[in-house]
């Protein structure tokens, strides 16, 4: 069973050692996923597997046998740019850039989980399901994307924004 | 990463038949084995893939549930049970790592990660491990250990256990369910895991090729009424300096039961027995608290740069228990 990456099936590679990170880079070429850190602490990796933000450096590629990967290349449906990237553009949220497609990735991700009323570490009432995108439940759930540029405040605006335009 | 072979378990036979072989390890999200892997600080020969087994989440009618060990962090946070019954484990494992290694990590993974700190890392930079190199020495001991053990620890080793889930399943009373070749066992969670002693590079009670199938949370009537606390030096995605879950009983004014387990401050997931023997059918007072608290910490030991975590788990631990009884539950 092959994997599908950007909705192209792939063979998977014949090394488990492979992780997907380098997989997607190296044996796809697509080269939006970014090797920060390589050990799980800095969410530049960040990618969709079946619809969940996941850290593709610490996936083993062997381990997404039959599923759907997504990355930056493929959030946008067609020509153009996805919504949020536009967003990060008009707010400014990145300088250098090379976190931008894990803090995208990842906010894609977050989103939904939202919508799914996964909790968080600020959510103050765990029985409540519609749960509110608020600064600090932006912030805490988006702790996992660092950027060492700073451009947070950015990032924060693009997100929130694209989640008051779109919220369904 | 030293070269192994990948298989993926369809069923719990399976599972133990893959994992039979010697050097063979299991794999969940691989949040912690991945990593220690391409670190080479772990060289398993075989990864037996047991993503695909039991994570279903079974509400009993006897109101325990039953928690497949496949089960993903994330999807255990989320569970409506979870929340209403046992907020102490939704709020624990929200308090853990970051959003996309919650979606990774399984609860058997997050279970079995390593005790470790930076100097069990620093296999290249030359730091003496003996959970690396079984008798070489511990260069924590006497390097710097601000975030080390203050309870249970031995002169060999002065890791924490990391996880913030841990510590919640702890605190309820968690049952472990365990196969291999030989049968199935049932395991308190609060033995899964070993104190160091003079053999560190051993963590678990786990047998050769045993498998955690499941954890199982015993019906607590008082369990609404629980939280977890975690300090650390930043808001978010960094591990303990010290966490508190705990559960808290009350009749009247009095306690009539409660349960309190300590993160960051011991090689396992520490049950702070003393402190819950000291503070049954007492007052549910500041002070009963506080009295309740030193009981646990009289026995600490602390390092070089951890003394203020004694202090710390004491008023983590009063404040709270002075939580959990303003709580409407």
């Amino acid at each position: 069973m092959p994997i599908t990456i950007n909705g192209s099936t792939a063979e998977l590679p014949d090394d488990p050692r492979v992780s997907l990170l380098d997989f997607l880079r190296e044996h796809q070429h697509l080269f939006g996923a970014k090797k920060g850190c390589d050990q799980g602490a800095c969410g530049a990796c960040t990618v969709l597997v079946d619809g969940e933000r996941v850290l593709s450096c610490l996936t083993l590629a062997v381990q997404c046998q039959g599923k759907s990967v997504t990355t930056i290349e493929g959030l946008a449906p067609h020509a153009g740019m996805h919504p949020l990237q536009e967003a990060f553009v008009a707010h400014d949220g990145f300088q250098c850039g090379y976190c931008t497609p894990g803090q995208i990735c990842s906010a894609v991700g977050m989103v939904q989980e939202l919508r799914r009323g996964v909790p968080s570490h600020v959510t103050a009432d765990l029985r409540t399901p519609a749960i509110a995108l608020t600064h600090d439940e932006l912030r805490e759930r988006m702790s996992g994307n660092l950027c060492r540029c700073g451009a947070y405040n950015g990032i924060a605006a693009a997100i929130a924004e694209e989640f008051e335009r779109a919220p369904t | 990463m030293t070269p192994f072979t990948y298989g993926r378990a369809q069923n719990v036979d399976d599972a133990l038949e893959l994992g039979a072989r010697p050097g063979a390890k299991y794999l969940g999200g691989g949040t912690n084995l991945v990593d220690l892997m391409r670190e080479t600080i772990e060289r398993p020969v075989a990864l037996v893939d047991v993503t695909q087994l039991d994570h279903e989440i079974e509400e009993r009618a006897d109101g325990s549930l039953l928690i497949g060990a496949a089960t993903r962090n994330t999807a255990l946070a989320s569970h409506p049970a979870v929340r209403a019954r046992y907020p102490v484990l939704a709020r624990a494992i929200t308090a853990g790592a970051s959003a996309q290694i919650r979606n990774m990590a399984t609860v058997g993974g997050n279970m079995l990660q390593r005790t470790r700190c930076a100097y069990f890392y620093d296999d290249d930079g030359g730091s003496r491990c003996n959970k690396r190199h079984p008798g070489q020495g511990c260069d924590a001991a006497e390097g710097i250990n601000r975030y080390h053990a203050i309870l249970g620890a031995s002169p060999s080793c002065v890791a924490t256990h990391p996880s913030d889930m841990c510590v919640a399943l702890a605190a309820l009373g968690a049952v472990v369910h365990l196969r291999n070749a030989e049968g199935e066992r049932a395991l308190p969670f609060t033995d899964l895991h070993r104190l160091p002693g003079d053999q560190p590079e051993l963590e678990t009670q786990l047998r050769p090729g045993e498998l955690i199938t499941a954890v199982e949370l015993p019906a607590l009537a008082f369990g609404a009424r629980s939280t977890y606390r975690k300090v650390r030096d930043r808001a978010s995605y960094a591990f303990a300096l010290v966490s508190v879950a705990a559960a808290l009983e009350l009749d009247g004014d009095t306690v009539k039961d409660v349960r309190i387990a300590l993160g960051g401050v011991a090689h396992k997931p520490w049950r702070a027995w003393k402190a819950e023997d000291a503070l049954r059918g007492q007052p549910a007072t500041a002070e009963a608290f506080r009295a309740a608290a030193q009981a646990e910490l009289a026995q600490a030991q602390p390092l070089r740069h951890n003394g203020f975590k004694v202090e710390l788990a004491r008023r983590t631990i009063a404040a709270v228990l002075a939580e959990l009884k303003e709580m409407k539950a």
